[in-house]
């Protein structure tokens, strides 16, 4: 005797149909909201010509981390502008900035409530694990179901990948709080958000950087991914020259993708560590 | 008045604590409960109330319940039940709010690893109590430098804790608990963290400025030396339970059992009974009476000295038997013939400390407060039979 197969799938696939059916306004709604910040960031990145931006990070570059950083914004940036690389680029760095900026938003505050309530630590985790192991592949689908092709259901699926380290962090930094030092503002009392706000998030923001940072990350590596399902930029690029098997083409637009990649990391890492 | 009033305060750890107090009230010790419950007896019905401006201390081994029983008083941990009556109120009652105001104005506390914010200054860490009360930023930061000058840190308000020595970094603590200028200091090991010299010295500016602001102050330890050194009276804390109240001559002379007989049977008296102890009360006489009258006086009372105070009891001399009956001959005051150079030393010297100087003088060594009153002279017979561990005699016992 065989046991029917379950229909797991069958069921995914009613579920995602009753969303589609019942929350389309509220997709709608998100998709205007978030389609509108990439495009935002997008003409903002690209108002002034290459020349003014590059300088302009090499400064704040020179600023978080001295000679070598800035030399190395200067000469990675012209780079990607010598190899025409500079529109398509700026279109991905928007689509991330957009997603790290949502999941920071979102991943801080649900951070915050797991450190604070264990019941809240105890759902969020499996959840968190589902997120990061579930392939990205998969969720795209659902989220060009919602959000249609385009940008926004990458920055969607951008989210989805590359939240769980900002709210792990956060939760983790605020438990690391020496337990004494928490004491201590209680004995003095203390209310919950004096608490909060000033003791445990400044004790904790080391480490929330480095989930923020790893936040970036992610999302920067879901840019190839996201051109998939229309997401435009360097990583459509890369995609095209995979699918067309040109080696060099892919090549460009990948260093262009490392270069972002090196200067996003190590600005975030800085940015914070001094006094 | 007692300020503080507690009152079969207990605290169980466990999923159960009615249970486990029912198991306390048959009978059942720390061990058989743990043992049976996995329930832990945290403090057991401790009741005991605490006077305006002393400083009670609640001595015990690890484990004996002490930091849970000091925290029960202000709630960091939840009583399971009694009472803790702060002049008359429950707190164990009091609403969050309440209680937020109480920590806040009344209560103020020092921990044992010093639990200074690292992000913040020495200067931002005194004055977080005043911050969060709303204090503005003006009055606030006069109030967190009072606080620091009173201490004797002026000068390093803006170093961070981890600039500062352990000595240093626990001054900046109680900097902190002071500055609200609660009633009542809770002191949890505040000084078991530093190194013994160091100790010594906040040992002794705790009496300094107990003795100046008059605070109500709590403070817990496990050594002895110390809980005799500081306290009025010590609470003596065994399995969660106290086993003795008293002052730190009658824990010493008269232990309630074998546990605390046990406890102090290595202390060294003469390290731990001071001048004040020890001391009787003088035969005095002021400058302006005649020597005769000094010499009756010797006469009447058997003795070979008098210490010659004016009439606030302020020390100005001794006059001596022979002395005396010189001034008769010449026709002297005792203003005139008296000794100016009186040894002297303060009431708070150890007996270990005062060896020298008595073996250098004929005359009672003289106990003179801060503000240089007569308190009491120093007799050898009674010195020794302190040491012996007999009670001090009663003060105005003629040698």
């Amino acid at each position: 005797m065989s046991i029917p197969k379950i229909p797991l799938g069958h069921w995914v696939e009613a579920f995602e149909d009753w969303l589609t059916d019942h929350l389309g306004s509220v997709f709608n709604f998100i998709r205007s909201i978030i389609g509108s910040m990439v495009e935002g960031i997008e003409t903002g990145l690209l108002a002034a010509p290459a020349i003014v931006l590059i300088l302009l990070i090499a400064a704040l570059a020179y600023r978080i981390g001295k000679w070598r950083m800035a030399l190395f914004a200067f000469i990675g940036l012209m780079l990607i502008d010598n190899l025409g690389l500079w529109e398509p680029s700026m279109q991905a760095l928007s689509l991330v900035l957009t997603a790290a900026i949502l999941s920071v938003a979102a991943g801080v505050p649900i951070g915050i409530l797991c450190a604070r309530k264990n019941g809240v630590q105890n759902t969020v985790t499996p959840v968190l694990d589902f997120m990061q192991t579930m392939p990205a592949f998969v969720y795209l689908l659902p989220a060009v179901s919602f959000f249609s092709l385009g940008v926004v259901p990458g920055v969607i699926a951008s989210i989805i990948f590359a939240i769980p380290p900002t709210i792990r962090l956060t939760n983790l930094g605020i438990r690391q709080v020496p337990a004494e030092l928490v004491e201590a503002a209680d004995a003095f009392g203390s209310t919950p958000n004096q608490k909060l706000f000033k003791l445990q998030l400044p004790l904790a923001m080391p480490t929330i950087m480095a989930g923020i940072n790893q936040t970036i990350m992610l999302s920067l590596s879901m840019v190839v991914i996201s051109s998939m399902i229309g997401a435009q930029g360097v990583g459509a690029l890369v995609y095209r020259a995979v699918t067309q098997a040109k080696t060099g083409v892919g090549f460009e637009a990948g260093i262009a993708i490392v270069i972002m990649a090196i200067l996003l990391d190590r600005l975030t890492q800085n940015a914070f560590k001094k006094k | 008045m007692s300020i503080i009033e507690v009152r079969q305060l207990t605290k169980i750890f466990g999923n159960e604590p009615n249970r486990a107090e029912q198991l306390l009230s048959q009978g059942w010790s720390k061990e058989k409960i743990y043992k049976e419950t996995k329930m832990t007896v945290g403090v057991n019905k401790a009741s005991f109330s605490i006077e305006q401006g002393e400083i009670f201390v609640i001595m015990g081994l690890s484990g004996s319940g002490k930091s849970t029983l000091v925290r029960l008083l202000n709630r960091l941990i939840e009583p399971s039940s009694g009472q803790v009556l702060f002049n008359g109120r429950d707190i164990v009652q009091m609403s969050t709010d309440e209680l937020r105001q109480l920590r806040r104005k009344k209560i103020g506390m020092v921990f044992q690893k010093f639990a200074l914010f690292p992000h913040r200054t020495v200067l931002g860490n005194v004055e977080y109590g005043l911050e969060i009360q709303g204090i503005d930023k003006k009055t606030r930061k006069e109030l967190a430098r009072n606080a620091l000058e009173l201490v004797g840190l002026e000068g390093w308000e803006n170093s961070y804790p981890d600039q500062l020595s352990g000595g240093m970094q626990q001054r900046v603590g109680l900097a902190r608990g002071l500055a609200n200028d609660p009633d009542v200091l809770l002191m949890d090991e505040a000084f078991s963290a530093l190194d013994p010299l160091i100790r010594k010295d906040m040992q002794h500016e705790l009496l300094l400025l107990q003795a100046r602001m008059k605070k109500t102050i709590i403070f817990i330890t496990h050594d002895l030396d110390e809980a005799l050194r500081i306290g009025d009276r010590i609470a003596l804390m065994k399995d969660g339970s106290i086993v003795q109240i008293g002052t730190p001559e009658q824990i010493l002379i008269q232990p309630a059992d074998k546990y605390v007989e046990r406890f102090v049977e290595d202390v060294d008296l003469s390290k731990v009974l001071t001048a004040a102890h020890v001391m009787q009360e003088p035969e005095t006489i002021t400058p302006d009476k005649g020597p005769r009258v000094a010499l009756q006086l010797m006469r009447d009372s058997g003795v070979s000295s008098l210490y010659v105070t004016d009439k606030e009891r302020k020390l100005l001399g001794v006059v001596t038997a022979e002395s005396a009956s010189l001034a008769v001959k010449e026709n002297k005051s005792i203003g005139e013939v008296m000794e100016v150079n009186v040894p002297w030393v303060p009431p708070a010297t150890v007996l270990h400390e005062l060896f020298e100087v008595m073996a250098e003088t004929r005359i009672p060594v003289a106990v003179v407060d801060e503000r240089d009153k007569l308190r009491g002279i120093l007799i050898k017979g009674a010195v020794l039979s302190a040491l012996a561990g007999n009670a001090v005699p009663e003060a105005g016992v003629a040698v």
